[in-house]
């Protein structure tokens, strides 16, 4: 087995024993309802962390992906249900803006040399601030086609449902790993991420890649927040706090280097469902309280970062010098 | 070494902070407004002192992991847990001198761990102190049972809410630690070895500076600074909020540290500084409150004026102004 493949095998072993653990204390946690609620519940965390396997892979990272879900859900909210908009047209609004908006992080990330981190970290301010202008209040969503939406699902044997949002997210997954993997955007990321100035010398674009780096990032964020606003029926400025970190631990648990050009988007499905597991397992529990989810994810980080450095310095003497962090 | 001294006199921080205060002024004109109330002075100038206390003494302890190129994300949660641990204990009974003593040890450790992960583990910094950043409101929790811890004891509500020579203790807190931070990186080597890490750091451990123990002192100061922060917070509320006690504050931090030109790529650095940029960032709450906008408002300004100083500082406006253009190209090579 290749060296390199196993973060990636050690994050499935992890959450098959996990799981399995999680079933011989909760035979019920094996049916088709808790699976099919796995994939719903996080749906909007799958598809921004998608997103964020791009940009990680590359070498930078993007804070603003939980304000841009915020601000997506309010500006629907007030396309929809203030303005008349119909969803599909508002869906189309918000995933342009959302383009433009991470096409200027990129643009700014190449072109004023900057490190992601710090242009990131305006965009944030930046969407949640512009959200809690727009409104203050959680606005709900009431159309027809909303409902539609959300009513759209696939019965499983055994009471479970496998929802539109739900099959968004495996969708999106998919069509991350082809892009990734099959495709030159996809090698001109990795090549990005492993060193900036060979892969210039190699001749791939590097500015026009970042900027869709974090054009990708910001749409499927906009993608998410569409989906949280159907799981919520609302807009609510301060919606997904903190989601940023939630995506980035899942991305570097399923296996992403974060030092950049190295990593599966599968992988990250894995350590969304990892995340998962976790807070099922607290609310099956009962007796646990809600605050052990972030320390139990604490853990896991610092576990799967330093099975990374144990990897990689073993493979690879060198090919990773600590002096590039 | 006399142009040195002009550059300081006239420095674009200590403009900009003045600038915040007229704006200030002319929105809002009782604003230099200071009373002498019950031994202690009361204002506009003086509560912008005050709010910004916590926020500059982090700042200090950032400034340092900043100059070796690195971030510290962890100092919010780190705030939480050192106020969970001072409150708990003084609500226990222990002596109010034990429970903080035992409070900025505890920050010290949390500290000590992510210079432990960033120099002897080489993690990313940014990576390294997350995983204190997503455990640590967990742990803080973990401390006070999930509830608001709140106390009485006089002491340590006198950290928070007391006063000093008429000015409030929180203030005076943040005073005495730069000043003894800023004597400590001027007046001995430190500060040129902390540089030459950011700078380069295999080149300075070749030159002889031991540049692992180093990172890790620079973190655990860090973590004793947002040790301190914690308690003033938790002693100015009365109680320990592990949720909201220093949500976010890690990036008003850094976002102080890069208003008082500290580059993000390592090297010069300033803490002194740092602390004007914390009360520019204060002064401009202050203001937004003062002139009637809804605090969210304070996002789009901060975005705002990180954007300015992104622009300032890039090597495109270097280029124009033909000056430094050479020094920000190597260091972002």
């Amino acid at each position: 087995m290749k060296r390199s493949l196993q973060p990636l095998v050690a994050t499935a072993v992890i959450f098959l024993i996990a799981y399995a653990v999680s079933v011989l204390q909760f035979p019920n946690m094996l049916s088709t309802r808790v699976l099919g609620n796995f994939l719903t519940d996080n749906a909007f965390l799958g598809i921004t962390a998608v997103g964020m396997t791009f940009v990680i892979i590359s070498g930078g990272i993007d804070l603003s992906v939980g304000a841009v879900i915020g601000f997506t859900g309010v500006l629907l909210a007030v396309l929809i249900s203030w303005l008349g908009v119909h969803p599909l047209l508002a869906f189309a609004i918000v995933l342009a803006v959302a383009a433009l908006f991470g096409g200027a992080m990129g643009a700014a990330i190449h072109y004023l040399q900057v490190p992601s981190f710090i242009v990131t970290l305006a965009g944030m301010f930046l969407a949640r601030g512009g959200a809690s202008v727009i409104t203050q209040d959680s606005v709900p969503i009431n159309h027809d086609f909303y409902g539609t939406l959300t009513g759209l699902m696939i019965r499983l044997p055994g009471g479970g449902r496998l929802s539109f949002i739900g099959l968004l997210m495996i969708a999106v997954f998919l069509v991350g790993a082809l892009l990734a993997h099959r495709t030159k955007f996809g090698s001109y990321v990795y090549a990005l991420g492993g060193n900036s100035v060979s892969a210039s010398l190699m001749g791939v674009p590097v500015a026009r890649t970042t900027v869709q780096i974090y054009m990708l990032s910001s749409i499927l964020a906009a993608l998410a927040g569409i989906v949280y606003s159907l799981y919520t029926s609302a807009g609510y400025p301060l919606a997904a706090v903190g989601v940023e970190l939630d995506a980035i631990s899942a991305v570097v648990i399923g296996g992403t280097l974060l030092t950049g050009g190295y990593g599966f988007v599968l992988g990250t499905f894995v350590g969304v469902m990892l995340l998962g597991l976790v807070q099922t397992y607290i609310i099956f529990d009962g007796t646990l309280s809600s605050w052990w989810t972030k320390i139990v994810i604490g853990v896991l980080l610092f576990l799967f970062i330093v099975l990374q450095r144990i990897i990689f310095a073993a493979s690879a003497p060198g090919e990773k010098s600590p002096e590039k962090a | 070494m006399k142009r040195l001294h002009l550059e300081r006199l006239a420095n674009p921080q200590l403009l900009a902070l003045v600038g915040v205060l007229l704006i200030n002024w002319l929105l809002f004109p009782n604003f230099f407004r200071i009373s002498w109330q019950d031994g202690r002075l009361f204002g506009s100038v003086i509560d912008v002192i005050n709010r910004g206390a916590p926020v500059a003494i982090l700042a200090i302890g950032m400034t340092g992991v900043i100059a070796t190129k690195g971030v510290d994300l962890s100092v919010g949660a780190i705030m939480a847990v050192c106020g969970a641990v001072a409150a708990t204990m003084v609500v226990a009974g222990y002596p109010t001198p034990v429970a903080v003593i035992a409070a900025l040890g505890v920050g010290l450790a949390c500290g000590l761990w992510n210079g432990f992960l960033v120099a002897v583990l080489d993690i990313q910094p940014i990576i390294a102190t997350l995983v204190l950043m997503v455990a640590g409101r967990g742990i803080a929790q973990l401390i006070t049972e999930g509830s608001i811890v709140t106390f009485n004891d006089p002491t340590l509500i006198f950290i928070g809410t007391g006063s000093f020579l008429g000015l409030p203790m929180a203030a005076v807190i943040a005073l005495v630690l730069m000043i003894l931070v800023t004597l400590l990186v001027r007046r001995t080597a430190i500060g040129l070895f902390v540089q030459a890490i950011g700078v380069n750091r295999a080149a300075a451990s070749l030159a002889g500076i031991h540049s692992r123990m180093l990172l890790i002192l620079v973190y655990g100061l860090s973590g004793f600074c947002a040790a301190v922060a914690g308690i003033v917070v938790a002693a100015d509320i009365r109680g320990a909020d592990a949720n909201n006690s220093g949500l976010w504050l890690e990036l008003d931090a850094i976002l102080a540290v890069v208003i008082g030109g500290t580059s993000l790529l390592g090297g010069k650095f300033s803490v002194p500084l740092a602390v004007v940029g914390a009360l520019i960032i204060q002064a401009m709450n202050t203001g937004i409150l003062v002139s009637g906008f809804p605090p969210e408002f304070n996002l789009v300004v901060k975005a705002g004026m990180i954007i300015l100083i992104l622009l300032i500082q890039s090597p495109l406006a270097g280029q124009l102004f033909g000056r430094r253009a050479i020094v920000t190209k190597a260091a972002s090579k």
